[in-house]
């Protein structure tokens, strides 16, 4: 027993001496799901996050100081982000975090930042972080609300008039759909049916038969995954004819590969990275989504939106550290809220005490697949 | 007062831990989790060590204390301290209902059945979105208050979590040592044989899961208070494994082996980070090396080995199996 308590404290010991970073760096912390469900989003964004913060350090850093990334991979759990988020603040003493891959991540760190008084920008998709504001949480990705006012905007040119809404059943299909509920009547629009599939369900012929039985002009998909994709499928098997409208959740190449012919013709909203060379040259996003795509696929293959909400989220905090001269958390959080005209890769930022994401919905791009590619509809 | 020198002994290490390293992050916000991971493993421990039956399913019964604490506070502005008595009542009836048919099950089928019970508690966290908020969660849960002291932040935690673990091991240690206690050694030794003695088997299996359960969510209602925030993926299938190996890797049938697999598996992941990609690697490395070489469990293999050096030679390996 006492030698053993001898080693726990010795252990301890050598773990709290360790960890003794040089003051002169600026900490910028982060938490990702690198691993486990959600890794697809969490492992380019970590690889967006070191690639630019050695970029950035190789020009001489920021305000005189280089930066420092300290990151910890949680697996998309809540549990494990609250202690990293804990461990970023208390242990590490970071000045600004970024970072957080899931909304559901994002919403359980949420109380101890707002406590610990400490910038935070989040690279998840949920509303929910931002409205109501929170006065230390910001976020760079486009909401699911933004996504369903640009479809139903699209539809309401194309004259369509009843919905038939199918979701996947996971967090980002459960969220789309309460928005779509809520926002279809501003739109003159009526949901005709409310059907749903699980995550691993492999067909979804039967929710479709009850939706083409409800006579709607159009259907709806909320969802990520290889859902989309069958139910996009499914539909063409059945012989409906009607318009498919998906999410920017399918925003890859993987969705079209996996939809294969049943993709044309397909729209859904998206980031305009996804299109970055189809951009007009005036376009002024188009520098830095180009030089965001080639250097990332440089490293590390074909570019995703997810990577490019890390870029954004880690500039934004970089420029407001630059205007405010300092590390200072509230002068950062200040500046932060400041920003005003920042090209990103998911947008043109513009952000305000009400208003913590800072995005329009002229961020989103309606796209069309057609010949098994993206093309701008405008 | 034998039995109690164990007890004694955990008590002075969580006192003498923050006094010693007053601002480290391991002691006052790791320890909180291992305290809570620790008192749902020393309930789980009463039915797997004790009563040789297994629960895949216990993150249900975390689960269903802290939604029924993050539920009736933030919807019906109950007391945090009402509902965490009626998280309990809501659990002591789940259990009680499921048990009488899961119980009769053995081995894998048991596992199974408390498996998929598990899985059906998760789903009916994620479904009904307006009322639990979906895969979304649940925030803005209010801050615990004991007698006018509000347990705010990390330090205070860390005697209110840790305060309970002992409380739970004091129960767990007065039971094991009472005429139950000695039917729940029995039951697992060989039901035939106990119920030959009079004891009646299914009633004494049935509660000591209700007891288990009770642990369980006991530590999910102070779970939901100290997180401020919860959403089902803390209460996943996964979550459950991790308690069965907190108890495995332990030692089972010790009161103190569930506590030490509890720290162990939680400390881990935390310190190998610094190995980054290589973290899991080591972690499942390290868990085969313990399970060849101590088979029994880290604390009782540990204990009998190094417990000779230190007491003397008349302590029998049997008690120290006890303790």
């Amino acid at each position: 027993m006492k030698r053993s308590l001898k080693a726990l404290v010795a252990g301890f010991a050598l773990l709290c001496s360790v960890n003794v970073a040089q003051a002169a760096d600026i900490k910028i912390g982060t938490f990702l799901a690198v691993t486990g469900p959600a890794s697809f989003l969490g492992d380019p964004e970590l690889k967006t996050l070191q690639m630019y913060v050695d970029k950035i350090n190789s020009e001489g850093g920021v305000i005189g100081k280089k930066l420092k990334l300290i990151h910890y991979d949680t697996g998309a759990n809540p549990k494990k982000a609250v202690n990293f988020a804990k461990r970023l603040i208390k242990k590490d003493r970071v000045d600004v975090i970024v970072g957080a891959s899931t909304s559901g991540t994002t919403m359980a760190v949420i109380p101890i930042v707002q406590k610990a008084k400490i910038p935070f920008i989040s690279m998840a998709g949920s509303v929910k972080i931002i409205e109501p504001v929170k006065k230390w949480v910001f976020k760079t990705p486009h909401t699911d609300k933004m996504a369903a006012r640009k479809i139903f905007l699209d539809m309401n040119k194309r004259g369509i008039k009843k919905v038939g809404l199918i979701s996947g059943s996971g967090g980002f299909g459960k969220s789309g759909r309460s928005q779509v509920l809520a926002l279809a009547s501003e739109y003159g629009l009526t949901i005709t049916a409310d059907e749903s599939y699980g995550k691993k369900d492999t067909d979804m012929t039967a929710q479709l038969s009850k939706i083409r039985a409800t006579n709607p002009d159009a259907i709806l998909n909320f969802g990520f995954g290889s859902g989309p994709a069958i139910v996009t499928k499914n539909v063409r098997q059945l012989g409906i004819k009607l318009p498919i409208y998906q999410s920017h959740g399918v925003a890859s190449k993987k969705y079209i590969k996996l939809a294969g012919s049943a993709a044309e013709g397909v729209r859904l909203p998206a980031a305009s990275l996804l299109v970055a060379s189809k951009l007009p040259g005036s376009h002024p996003q188009k520098k830095v989504i180009q030089a965001y795509k080639s250097s990332f696929e440089a490293k590390h293959g074909p570019v995703s939106t997810f990577g490019g909400h890390a870029y954004d989220a880690l500039y934004l905090a970089v420029e407001a550290i630059k205007r405010a001269g300092t590390v200072n958390k509230a002068k950062v959080r200040d500046e932060i809220e400041k920003t005003k005209n920042f090209l990103g890769a998911g947008g043109i930022f513009n952000m305000s005490k009400r208003d913590h994401l800072g995005l329009g919905l002229d961020a989103f791009k309606m796209l069309e697949i057609k010949n098994g590619d993206w093309s701008i509809v405008e | 007062m034998n039995r109690y020198r164990g007890f004694f002994v955990l008590a002075l290490i969580i006192i003498i831990a923050p006094i010693i390293f007053p601002d480290s992050y391991f002691v006052t916000v790791v320890g909180v989790t291992i305290a809570l991971n620790a008192l749902v493993a020393v309930g789980l421990n009463l039915l797997m060590g004790y009563t040789g039956q297994i629960s895949l399913g216990h993150a249900a019964f975390f689960g269903i204390g802290a939604y029924s604490s993050g539920l009736l506070t933030t919807m019906f502005s109950w007391n945090p301290w009402f509902a965490l008595l009626m998280g309990l009542l809501v659990t002591w009836l789940v259990a009680e209902i499921i048990a009488r048919p899961i119980l009769r099950l053995k081995g894998h089928y048991l596992a199974m059945a408390t498996l998929g019970f598990g899985i059906i508690i998760n789903i009916l966290m994620v479904q009904p979105t307006h009322i639990t908020g979906g895969p979304d969660g649940l925030s803005d849960i209010p801050v615990l208050n004991i007698l006018g002291w509000d347990i705010d932040s990390d330090i205070r935690w860390y005697i209110v979590a840790n305060g309970a673990l002992l409380l739970g091991v004091w129960l767990a240690l007065n039971l094991i040592n009472s005429r139950i206690g000695l039917a729940l050694r029995a039951v697992h030794g060989s039901e035939v044989g106990a119920q030959m003695m009079g004891v009646d088997i299914e009633r004494i299996k049935i509660r000591i899961f209700v007891v288990s359960a009770l642990f369980a969510a006991f530590a999910g209602s102070l779970f939901a208070h100290q997180q401020a925030f919860i959403s089902p993926d803390s209460f996943s299938f996964h979550f459950s494994i991790e308690l069965v190996v907190m108890v495995v890797l332990g030692g089972m049938a010790s009161n103190y082996g569930p506590i030490f697999g509890a720290a162990v598996l939680t400390m881990l992941p935390e310190t190998l980070v610094v190995f980054e990609d290589y973290e899991v690697l080591i972690l499942g490395a390290i868990m085969m090396g313990i399970m060849i070489f101590l088979p029994q469990g880290l604390w009782v293999g540990l204990s009998q080995k190094i417990k000779p050096l230190f007491l003397n030679k008349a302590t029998s390996s049997v008690e120290s199996v006890g303790g």
